[in-house]
Parts: C-alpha cells; sequence; structure tokens
C-alpha cells in the first residue's frame, strides 16, 4: 500500500457547527503534503482526527494502513501541535526521554536518540534546562525534535514555524527536507505561504472544512507563466519570430512581455534573441506565487 | 510499558512542583503539634485524682486519638482531590495531552497511569500521617486503639474513592467546575453523615433516611464512619455518641458499596476520557 493516509468522506460537527464538512484526500508515502486554507478553516481538527484526538462524526480513513483512531497506527507517527504545551517542569532531555517511553522505544536506543535530535535542532546546550525557562523558538525546536523521535514514517507539523525567527524556519525546512529526502511522509499545515511554496510537491487547498482542490506544486509552477524582457535592438521582425513560443506578446520600447506555456521555452528564446543580434539584458519570469493562487482558489473573504 | 511511565511522571510531576514537599512538611507540623498536644493533655489526666483506672484513661486517649485521625482522614482526602483535580483537565486546556494521547498508546492507560501514580502517593501520605499518629500515642502513653489496619484501609479506600471522583470529574469538567463538584459532593455526604448521626441519636427516621441517600450518593461520610466505629474504644460504642465515633456504624454492606463506587468512579473516568474530544 503505497498512500500513507486516505480518508473519505471525514466529517466532524461540534453541536450545530461544522468544522469539517467532507474531507476527502490521499497523501502518497514519501511526499511533503502541504494543508492550506484560511484560519478556522478546520485543518487543525482535520489532523486531529488523522491522529486520533477527535473522533470524526462520520467518514472513514486509514493512516500507514491502519484504521483511524487505532493506537498501533501511530506508532510510527510523529506530531507536532500548533499550540505546543510540554510538561514544563521537565528539563529538555528528560521531556525527549518521557516521550520516548511514550513510544515504548527501549532505554538504549533513546540514550543516543535524545542526544542526536537535541544537536539536530540546535539545543545540545540546553539539554538540562527546564521547558519553563524556554523561549517559544526553543519549544517549538524541542517539539519538533519529540516528533521525530522515533524516526517516523509519517510526521504531522501543525504551523512548526510560528514561533520561529528566519534562522528556526530556515533550520526547519532543511529538516523537512532530510525527512523527505529519506522517505518520511510530512503532513505540514502552514498558513506561511512562502515556506510551502518551498517545501511541498502537493497541496490541498481546504475553505468550510471541504477540500477544494488538490495540486502537484511543481504543476502549478510549471504552468503558464510571464515572461519580462529587457533587450535593445528590437525590431518588429523579431517580434514577429517569437509568436512561435507565445501568442501573447506585448512590446514596450525595451520592455517586452510575453506569456508561455512552459519555463522550459525560455532558454531558446533567449538563444534567439541573441542570434538575432539583440542585446539581452535580462530575461525574469513572473509566475503566478502560491499566494495568488491561494486567493484565487480560496477566495478573499478569510477566515473566521 | 507506558501506564507505569505515566504513574512515574504523575509522581515526578508531584516531587517537582513542590506538592510532596508542602504535603510533608504540613503533615509533620501536624505530626509535632499533635504530638506536644497529646503529651500535656496525657500528663494532665494521668495525674488528675478524677481519672484514675486505666480503663477511663484510655477512654480519655482512644478520644485525643480519634480526634487525630479526623485530621487525618480530612488531610489525606484534601491531598486526593488537592492533587488530581486538575491533572486530566488542565492538560486537556493546556493542549499538553495532544502530544501525549497522539502517541501509540490506549487512553485508559494515561488514566488508569494517573490514578496509580496517586494512589502511590496517597498511600505513602497516609501511612506517614496515620502511622505517625499511631506511633506518638504509643510512645507517649503506650495506648494502641483496636484495628488500626482496618480502619486505615478505610480511610485509605476513602481517599481512592474521592480520587476517581475527581479524575472522573477532571474528564469532562473544566478544573474549577471540578473542583466544585468534588468538594460539593464531599460536603452533602459531610452534612448528611452528621443529619444521620443526629437523627439515629434522637431517634428520628427521616433524619437518618437523609443521612443514607447522602451516603449513596457518595459514601465518604460512610466510610469514615466505619473506620472510627473500628478504632474506637468499645466503651465509647457501648455510650453511644462522641464527636468523632459513630454512634448509628455504616454496615459492612456500605463498605461493600463504597469499594465498588472507587472501582466504577475510575472505569466511568476512563470511559469519560476515552469518549471525549480533546
Amino acid at each position: 500500500m503505497s498512500k500513507t493516509i486516505r480518508t473519505e468522506a471525514l466529517r466532524k460537527e461540534f453541536g450545530e457547527k461544522t468544522a469539517v464538512a467532507d474531507l476527502t484526500l490521499e497523501v502518497e508515502r514519501g511526499e511533503v503534503f502541504g494543508f492550506l486554507g484560511p484560519n478556522g478553516a478546520g485543518k487543525t481538527t482535520a489532523v486531529k482526527m488523522l491522529l486520533g484526538l477527535i473522533y470524526p462524526t462520520s467518514g472513514t480513513g486509514d493512516v500507514l494502513g491502519a484504521p483511524l483512531g487505532e493506537h498501533r497506527s501511530r506508532n510510527k507517527v510523529g506530531f507536532l501541535p500548533e499550540h505546543f504545551r510540554f510538561h514544563d517542569w521537565l528539563t529538555a532531555e528528560e521531556f525527549l526521554y518521557l516521550h520516548g517511553n511514550l513510544y515504548q522505544m527501549p532505554a538504549r536506543v533513546l540514550n543516543t536518540r535524545v542526544p542526536e535530535l537535541l544537536q539536530l535542532v540546535g539545543l545540545e546546550n540546553h539539554a538540562e534546562k527546564k521547558l519553563r525557562a524556554f523561549s517559544k523558538g526553543m519549544l517549538q525546536r524541542i517539539g519538533l525534535a519529540q516528533a521525530l523521535l522515533n524516526e517516523p514514517d509519517l510526521v504531522f507539523l501543525d504551523e512548526p514555524t510560528s514561533g520561529l525567527d528566519p534562522v528556526g524556519r530556515r533550520l526547519v525546512r532543511d529538516i523537512i527536507r532530510d525527512l523527505s529526502e529519506a522517505g518520511t511522509t510530512v503532513f505540514l499545515n502552514s498558513h506561511l505561504l512562502s515556506e510551502v511554496e518551498i517545501t511541498c510537491d502537493r497541496v490541498a487547498f481546504i475553505r468550510h472544512g471541504e477540500v477544494l482542490t488538490t495540486n502537484s506544486l511543481k504543476s502549478l509552477v510549471e504552468g503558464e507563466l510571464t515572461v519580462e524582457i529587457k533587450a535593445y535592438h528590437l525590431n518588429p521582425k523579431i517580434l514577429a519570430g517569437l509568436a512561435r513560443w507565445s501568442q501573447n506578446i506585448r512590446a514596450d520600447g525595451d520592455h517586452l512581455s510575453l506569456t508561455l506555456t512552459s519555463e522550459a521555452d525560455m532558454p531558446s528564446i533567449n538563444r534567439y534573441l541573441v542570434e538575432q543580434g539583440v542585446d539581452v539584458f535580462s530575461i525574469r519570469p513572473k509566475q503566478l506565487s502560491l499566494e495568488d493562487l491561494f486567493i484565487q482558489v480560496v477566495g478573499t473573504e478569510g477566515g473566521l | 510499558m507506558t501506564v507505569f511511565t505515566i504513574s512515574g511522571l504523575t509522581f515526578r510531576e508531584a516531587a517537582r512542583r513542590k506538592i510532596l514537599l508542602a504535603a510533608l512538611l504540613l503533615g509533620l507540623l501536624y505530626l509535632v503539634i499533635y504530638g506536644v498536644g497529646f503529651y500535656y493533655v496525657n500528663q494532665d489526666i494521668a495525674n488528675s485524682q478524677f481519672t484514675t483506672g486505666l480503663l477511663e484513661l484510655n477512654q480519655i486517649r482512644n478520644f485525643l486519638f480519634m480526634a487525630g485521625m479526623y485530621v487525618v482522614n480530612f488531610l489525606t482526602v484534601a491531598m486526593a482531590v488537592l492533587t488530581s483535580v486538575d491533572t486530566l483537565s488542565g492538560e486537556i486546556a493546556s493542549g499538553t495531552i495532544h502530544t501525549m494521547v497522539s502517541k501509540p498508546l490506549r487512553r485508559w492507560e494515561i488514566v488508569v497511569g494517573k490514578w496509580l501514580g496517586f494512589v502511590g502517593m496517597l498511600s505513602l501520605y497516609l501511612l506517614l500521617m496515620a502511622g505517625g499518629t499511631v506511633v506518638l500515642v504509643f510512645l507517649i502513653s503506650g495506648y494502641t486503639a483496636p484495628n488500626l489496619w482496618r480502619g486505615m484501609g478505610l480511610l485509605w479506600l476513602n481517599a481512592i474513592l474521592l480520587l476517581g471522583v475527581s479524575l472522573a470529574g477532571g474528564a469532562v469538567l473544566s478544573t474549577l467546575a471540578n473542583g466544585v463538584l468534588v468538594f460539593g459532593m464531599f460536603g452533602i455526604a459531610f452534612v448528611g453523615g452528621w443529619i444521620e448521626q443526629i437523627g439515629s441519636f434522637i431517634q428520628n427516621q427521616t433524619a437518618v433516611n437523609v443521612g443514607i441517600i447522602s451516603s449513596l450518593l457518595i459514601p465518604s461520610e460512610a466510610l469514615w464512619k466505619r473506620a472510627a466505629f473500628e478504632m474506637q474504644s468499645p466503651l465509647v460504642s457501648a455510650l453511644g455518641f462522641s464527636p468523632f465515633s459513630a454512634s448509628s456504624m455504616p454496615s459492612l454492606v456500605m463498605v461493600f458499596y463504597g469499594m465498588i463506587y472507587a472501582i466504577l468512579a475510575l472505569l466511568l473516568a476512563i470511559r469519560l476520557f476515552n469518549n471525549r474530544d480533546l
């Protein structure tokens, strides 16, 4: 079975309120999956259902091949909650040992794994410090270490960079990339779109508890794009020659703007222009950003 | 095993947050005050010209001993409720529970683990307090009350029972609401117990029934009364009325009911915690 997560019409109602209306999605093994939506769209509720913290009102699903709520399915799952609160009277080291024990990892394994993880998240010099004395960023880091203790096959990260400075964010990005290279599936809840843009393979947009669309990020990037060119010695004949790449060309003095169907055409265009004796100063792709796409798909009404 | 990881955590939390230290220091303070008081009262009655017979002396010593055990019962119950009242509700409210429940464990393991941790703490505390009282009384006067183990067992059951109620409440209520619930129930049992005792003394059946109903609601006062009955001197039983002793002694059925109640409270806590969204 190659699907890490598979859900079918998961629904959760809290009294009158529907938090998640219809969650149907599939996450492939080893991919970094971005889960996007405005605040209150039901992202956290969805993750909690996948982790067995919240019981769905209806619908089914399985995680790592085991049905939702089955405790053994969480054996190879790591989780960093959005509002991470831990037993703050523990030291960083004790905290990791505690959670290792909850994963039922043998002491022998933990003795190497705990220092390794403290190093990974850059807290090796704070092992003896109580979590109470940790900053928000440090808590986020130790929480992340906790989520990776059992070398999980699937990690849920709920807003993993929210408390972090740029250095910390870079660290999280690197960790996500390493995880992905090692074949770990990452389920990333985030509203920091630039974050998602850099790290994710596929994204799902969710609003009012419903998955609106699921896209591969590559296909988004490789979709239609506009290229801005700055060049001297352009003439109508040369512009006409560009028609084989683009039907939509706008020229304004030394500036050209054309719409391409693929990024792959850019080098050919460059070569053509140079061969025609044009001095090319810049060719800049103007991609549809994830933010544009987010607004396009989800709309601007925002989260309520 | 995960259950024992949670028990250990519960113990460690109480130690780290200085709850154990505070409880132990206050316990020792109680024992010191009690010991000094008992020493002087004992000296006075032994030298008094009015109380000469050993039987009579031991009545007074038993009375003083029961006063001590009354305090021990109250402190142990307070300890049972205060330490456990926010253990579930607090961790649910703060979200600490999220990283625990998302581990490969079953939810009952968390409840049972916490329960065992508190049972261990309460057992030690009760042993220290009640045992300390018994030893002090013996060292100062040479007196030992009857049926000590049975009496202490009933006090233990009383604490465990309230612990179960507090865990069950904490699985669904906020910390504050849970505290109000548990102490409220304890108060009802307390008042009901006294109404029953007075009713029995003046032979008013309605008052007795009120007491019985409150004991069924929560048998904590009944368990104390049974414990007091076990440990009181035979003569007081015959006389029938003392503020710390049981005139209308709860039956063994009530003790059995208390055991079932304590187990059901734990099962209810597991069930409520198991079925809720976190």
